[in-house]
């Protein structure tokens, strides 16, 4: 768009238009900082001989095995659980992305009403409970195995695609799953990132579903043994011996743990961050 | 495959005909078996056991077993005192978000659409959607940091002046505000992304001729960025209130305590509670089918309103 440059009015009007925008940076950025900072703390009291900043409290956690349990637990929870969020979805957004399949309208309208109606916290609890699932890891994967949020937008993205592309694989010869595969799939990339990056999120972020039906501490993901150390609940677990039992993790120790938990997010972050705009606004506008 | 032996001559009824299509697409239906199967066992699954919600629920009886109770439990729960207080907590927590969340969202579309600083504007829109992907266990963390009595942030700041430190996260006085504060700061740019692409739909002649006819920048905003993203601002107030009784249950379960239940015990975490720490499962079902058929109603009446009034809905 066009503006006109110069007036005084303008000047001031930009002004305190990027000081709002650093402002708002500020305020995003020194709470996220200060968790790092305290996290960096010596775990001991300090005097001359501790440096100021000190990664003790993080090798002290890498050093637990109960948190090495915990975060192998979360990447078994994120690979099982995207792996079935994807086929799932995929799959099932690409046979409702074609428009001649009879009984399409019934089914859709089946699904949406899952999104419009919940019945509850106890009857999905009765539910995994009867079908034995309790205290097992694909009691948290499978409830949330198809988001519908995410099925509406990789439907609606796969309806943009030209028809005539699957149209022309097909008299060649080409299965479906060939024209899945061959065919939509690679046009379908942002798409793809961005649904698998908020999948990933989910299923890394998941704290309520293992606190409900997992008691296993043996199975228990980052989240939720980051919920313990921050609540101090099982403090006695993550001091070192030589220290009183019964004392709370120093804050360091907690600090740290929230950012090893946030650290793996972080890093695909940046990469996957330029494609999920244009998937959320698909989502959004949707024809 | 299959040969389609008796298929191509039966094009005569309406029922042969929908039989051939249906074969036709018989790939895609197995794609979409696993799928189909999901949403049957769980998400229509759990609507089987609701049925407790009506019942006295033993466990030595089962689901099954157990005797019918009718509406007892729900009516149980509509006489006594925490109805009140959960749908009160509810609402003022879910309006509160709703009301300091949705304008700062959209002062913010706006300030990302007007900046003539590039670098300031991306820098800004990708630090801001980052809070969006942690989880409210994370951002307890952060909160601690921020408000502990001991190491906080805001209680160093406020000795530095004198002050004693304040117990923020386990007040009733300032719980309310640390939930609603912390979900804006979590959300507002990430909501803004809505907001920005309605105004990046927006003729950039609108403008051009605006500034032609000599109005300044605040009069092009109010009188060509806000018409022009009234719409979604529409949509997404009608559907915010639609899902009024969602007042955040993982948030609130990730931030409370004993102390501030008054102030913040919301239907769902007290569905939890009940249900699944007090083992009363029919009076917790009762609530949490309550809340849910509230909410289907309040959904689909906003979804209607806003096809009328902003010409397009959620479905």
């Amino acid at each position: 768009m066009v503006k006109s440059f110069g007036s005084r009015g303008d000047k001031v009007f930009d002004f305190g238009l990027n000081f709002f925008l650093i402002l708002v940076l500020i305020v995003t950025i020194v709470p996220l900082s200060y968790v790092v900072i305290i996290s960096l703390k010596p775990l001991v009291m300090p005097n001359q001989a501790t440096p100021l900043v000190s990664f003790g409290a993080y090798i002290e956690l890498l050093a637990q095995p109960s948190f090495l349990r915990a975060a192998l637990n979360s990447f078994v929870l994120l690979v099982g659980g995207v792996t079935l969020n994807m086929v799932l979805t995929t799959l099932s957004a690409f046979a409702l992305s074609r428009k001649s399949l009879p009984g399409r309208g019934v089914i859709l309208a089946f699904i949406l009403f899952t999104f419009l109606f919940n019945a509850g916290l106890i009857p999905q609890f009765l539910l995994i409970k009867n079908l034995g699932l309790l205290d097992s890891l694909p009691s948290v994967v499978l409830p949330g195995a198809i988001s519908v949020y995410n099925l509406l937008i990789m439907i609606a993205f796969l309806q943009n695609l030209p028809e005539s592309l699957g149209e022309a694989a097909r008299i060649d010869g080409a299965s479906e799953f060939q024209v899945l595969w061959y065919v939509m799939l690679p046009l379908s990339k942002p798409i793809l990132l961005t649904v698998g990056l908020f999948y990933a999120v989910n299923n890394w972020n998941e704290f309520f579903l293992p606190i409900l039906f997992l008691s296993d501490k043996d199975l228990m993901p980052l989240p939720v043994v980051l919920r313990d150390i921050l609540s101090s609940l099982n403090s006695a677990e993550y001091v070192d011996g030589n220290r009183q039992a019964t004392i709370a993790p120093p804050d360091a120790i907690k600090m740290a743990a929230v950012v090893l938990t946030t650290l793996p997010m972080l890093m695909v972050y940046p990469w996957i961050q330029s494609h999920f705009t244009k998937g959320v606004l698909l989502g959004g506008v949707k024809e | 495959m299959l040969t389609p032996t008796a298929l191509p001559t039966a094009k005569k009824s309406v029922v042969s005909r929908l039989v051939y299509a249906i074969w036709q697409h018989r790939t895609l239906y197995l794609m979409l078996f696993p799928g189909l199967l999901y949403f049957i066992v769980f998400r229509y699954g759990p609507l089987w056991y609701t049925q407790i919600a009506f019942k006295d629920f033993s466990p030595i009886l089962g689901v099954e077993g157990s005797p019918w109770v009718g509406f007892k439990y729900i009516l149980e729960f509509f006489n006594s005192y925490y109805f009140s207080q959960l749908m009160t907590n509810t609402l003022i927590i879910s309006l509160a978000k709703l009301i300091f969340g949705l304008p700062l969202a959209i002062i913010l579309a706006i300030a990302f659409a007007e900046t003539r600083l590039r670098f300031l504007r991306s820098s800004v829109q990708t630090i801001t959607y980052l809070p969006h992907f942690l989880s409210w266990i994370v951002m307890a963390g952060v909160l601690l940091a921020l408000f502990s009595p001991s190491e906080g942030l805001v209680n160093k700041g406020m000795g530095l002046v004198g002050q004693d430190p304040i117990a923020f996260l386990t007040d009733p006085r300032y719980f309310v505000a640390i939930l609603v504060g912390s979900d804006v700061w979590k959300e507002t740019g990430w909501s803004a992304i809505l907001y920005l692409a309605a105004l990046m739909s927006i003729d950039p002649s609108l403008y051009e001729a605006a500034a032609m006819d000599g109005a300044t920048r605040w009069q092009r905003i109010w009188h060509i960025s806000l018409p022009g993203m009234l719409n979604v601002i529409v949509l997404v107030t009608l559907l915010r209130l639609g899902g009024i009784l969602d007042a955040g249950f993982t948030q609130v379960f990730a931030l409370y305590s004993l102390p501030v239940y008054s102030v913040s015990d919301i239907i769902d975490t007290w569905v939890y509670r009940q249900g699944i720490q007090n083992f009363q499962l029919s009076v917790a079902a009762a609530v949490g089918l309550f809340k849910g058929v509230i909410g289907l109603i309040l959904v689909v009446v906003a979804n209607r309103i806003a096809r009328k009034v902003a010409g397009t809905g959620l479905y």
